[in-house]
């Protein structure tokens, strides 16, 4: 995309997107409640939340723009920048780096060319980053991929995971 | 059913039963394996003697800190006009835990009658199951499951038939290990910053949107249903320490074992056969050096303290460390305490809300200060500043994530200071292996 061109902002809450925070509403006594999913909707749809997004959530949910920032920054898996397609989370809490996690992250980083953790590969592909527990502890090491778990994940079984991410 | 391996036959598998039997995920599945008996049971009486139900049968918290769990829910006051509400705490994130997520992935209906029953005794109408964001598995099970109890008009205005309310929604979370303690996990769930609230007031009093809340962790809730069923004297009964521990508790393993995995066993277990015998001892060639029985941030204890511990609250207390959540994490002699000391630190230091000085700036510089350590440029000041900053991180903040920090820490240094004193001096004994990565 150019950086000369700025397509205009599409609003998210459209159609059956806004029957679901709709139904989502019901659910809580204040619309405040709604914000964590209503931004889980926009991270569905757009693959991470821009300000324009904030924005739009604030206006449905009474809410201003900057209280909206300041609760997705305090939430680690919201993104605020575009990511790679495919979106693979390393964990490397203790209980996982003792059965080897620092060499998981090694074998993601080399066979993605992201090199570097939390950047983009050139092709737009894959963002590798570590992260902490996943709760899954006991199928050391658990990868997330997108929103899918990957266990038992050993550095040599790297390149056929990549193989088969469509 | 054990998952991933076979229950072994010293296992007491009461909730985890039907983990690996997918027949179990759904309504008639689980119906026919006695779902929902309680529920129908518990609507029939009333609250209180719910309450007294689960008091009688001694069950204590599953989430960390052993409540009791019928005392809890007695706090809540019937008849005050206000809305109450159940909280279920499925943020499992404290490493080393991991027995919550597969409650909720082979048995979500055993959760959710369990919120159900408990929303009904304290007088709540409506039930919130906190999750994780990253348990996308847990929260589509989670939702199968509730549109099957709700078109069964198990749940909803006319609960089994009984004219009462009860909703049960699942709420996800977004990424932090913070909103597992309870006022952080309200504040999340009313579209907030995941900040801990200063206590009191106590949830009980004004929590969930300003109501009278109870909040319960999975494995709580999803125990009360069997106890319903079978009675307070089956519960206590199946304990090798009652009265003061009671039931069965799921303890999940992990780090350095030949069988890593989720255990159901009665309280009172040794934990000697526990780790020999059920997880199948140390990977071949290794031998164990220290384990962490519940969840991260409780003390580590020497093999000499583990071998003698009987499972279950005081035992572990007995043996100088905490019961926990559960989440057993073992290290053997190919790792290096210090390192590993300063991963924990690291986690700390990343999860920390940031609201309390001592915290957001103990947790920050006892990282720093260990990763020197472990890159074999630290002092011996370096190890008293750590437990000076330790006693600064205890007992001041507004949760107990510092103190956990501060805990792990001290454990550590007491117990194997000679690793410490090791890196320090250059002379790595051979059972610290190199340590990849902690120079970077
Ligand atoms: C930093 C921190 C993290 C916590 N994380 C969890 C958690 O992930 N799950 C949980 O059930 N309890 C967690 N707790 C404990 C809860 O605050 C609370 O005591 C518990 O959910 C109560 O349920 P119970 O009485 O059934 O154990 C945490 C506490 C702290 C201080
Ligand atoms: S102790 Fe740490 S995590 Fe807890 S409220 Fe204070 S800053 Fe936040
Ligand atoms: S420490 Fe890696 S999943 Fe828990």
């Amino acid at each position: 995309m150019s950086a000369h061109t700025h397509a205009p902002y599409e609003p998210v809450f459209v159609g059956a997107r806004k029957q679901e925070l709709d139904d989502v509403l019901k659910r809580y006594p204040t619309k405040m409640a709604a914000l964590l999913p209503a931004l889980w909707i926009v991270q569905e749809a757009r693959g991470w939340i821009c300000e324009q997004a904030m924005t739009e959530v604030a206006a449905q949910l009474d809410l201003t723009a900057a209280y909206v920032k300041g609760v997705v920054s305090f939430y680690t898996m919201y993104h605020q920048h575009p990511v790679g397609k495919h979106f693979i989370q390393v964990c490397t809490t203790s209980p996982c780096l003792c059965a080897g996690a620092d060499k998981v992250v090694d074998a993601f980083l080399e066979h993605t060319g992201c090199k570097e953790l939390g950047v983009t590969s050139a092709d737009g592909k894959y963002t590798v980053i570590e992260v902490e527990c996943l709760g899954a502890c006991g199928f050391a090491t658990p990868v997330q991929i997108n929103l899918d778990y990957v266990e038992n994940v050993t550095a040599d079984k790297v390149p056929q995971i990549l193989a088969g991410l469509k | 059913m054990g998952y991933p391996h076979k229950s072994h036959p010293r296992e007491t598998a009461v909730l985890s039963k039907y983990f690996g039997d997918a027949e179990a995920r759904t309504l008639d599945g689980w119906k026919k394996r006695g779902g929902y008996r309680a529920l129908e049971q518990a609507l029939q009486m009333a609250p209180a003697d719910v309450v007294n139900v689960v008091k009688d049968s001694g069950l204590r918290g599953r989430g960390g800190a052993g409540f009791p769990t019928g005392v809890k829910w007695s706090f809540m006051k019937i008849g005050d006009g206000k809305p109450h509400y159940l909280c279920c705490n499925a943020d499992e994130s404290e490493p080393g835990t991991f027995k919550d997520r597969e409650i909720m992935r082979w048995t979500p209906h055993a959760l959710i009658e369990g919120c159900a029953v408990g929303a009904y005794a304290i007088g709540a109408e409506t039930a919130y199951i906190y999750v994780r964001g990253e348990f996308t598995e847990c929260i589509r099970r989670l939702n199968d499951a509730l549109k099957e109890a709700y078109a069964a008009n198990i749940l909803g205005a006319n609960a089994m038939g009984t004219g009462k309310r009860i909703d049960v929604y699942v709420h996800s979370g977004a990424g932090a290990y913070i909103c597992g303690e309870e006022t952080a996990l309200m504040n999340s769930l009313e579209g907030k910053r995941g900040n801990p609230r200063i206590k009191p007031p106590f949830p009980a009093v004004a929590g969930l949107f300003g109501m009278p809340t109870t909040i319960n962790n999975v494995e709580t809730l999803a125990a009360v249903p069997h106890i319903l069923i079978n009675g307070a004297e089956w519960y206590k009964a199946m304990s090798l320490s009652s009265p003061k521990s009671t039931g069965t508790k799921l303890f999940s393993v992990c780090g350095n074992v030949a069988r890593p995995g989720n255990y159901e066993i009665v309280m009172g277990f040794p934990f000697k056969d526990f780790l020999y015998d059920l997880c199948g001892g140390p990977l071949p060639g290794r031998k164990f050096k220290g384990v962490i029985p519940g969840g991260c941030s409780v003390p580590i204890q020497t093999m000499e303290e583990a071998e003698a511990t009987m499972m279950d609250y005081e035992g572990f207390v007995a043996q100088g460390t905490m019961l926990g959540s559960g989440g057993v994490i073992i290290f053997d002699d190919a790792q290096s305490i210090p390192r590993m000391t300063a991963r924990h630190a690291r986690f700390y230091a990343h999860e920390s809300c940031a609201q309390c000085t001592q915290c957001r700036e103990g947790t920050a510089w006892t990282t720093k200060i260990l990763d020197r350590i472990v890159a074999g440029q630290g002092t011996f000041e370096d190890l008293d500043t750590l437990l000076e900053m330790a006693e600064n991180m205890t007992g001041k903040t507004i949760c107990v994530l510092s103190d956990s920090c501060a805990t792990v820490v001290v454990s550590a240094l007491q117990k194997y200071r000679h690793e410490f004193e090791a890196l320090i001096t250059g002379k790595r004994s051979s059972s610290v292996a190199a340590t990849p990565g902690a120079a970077a």
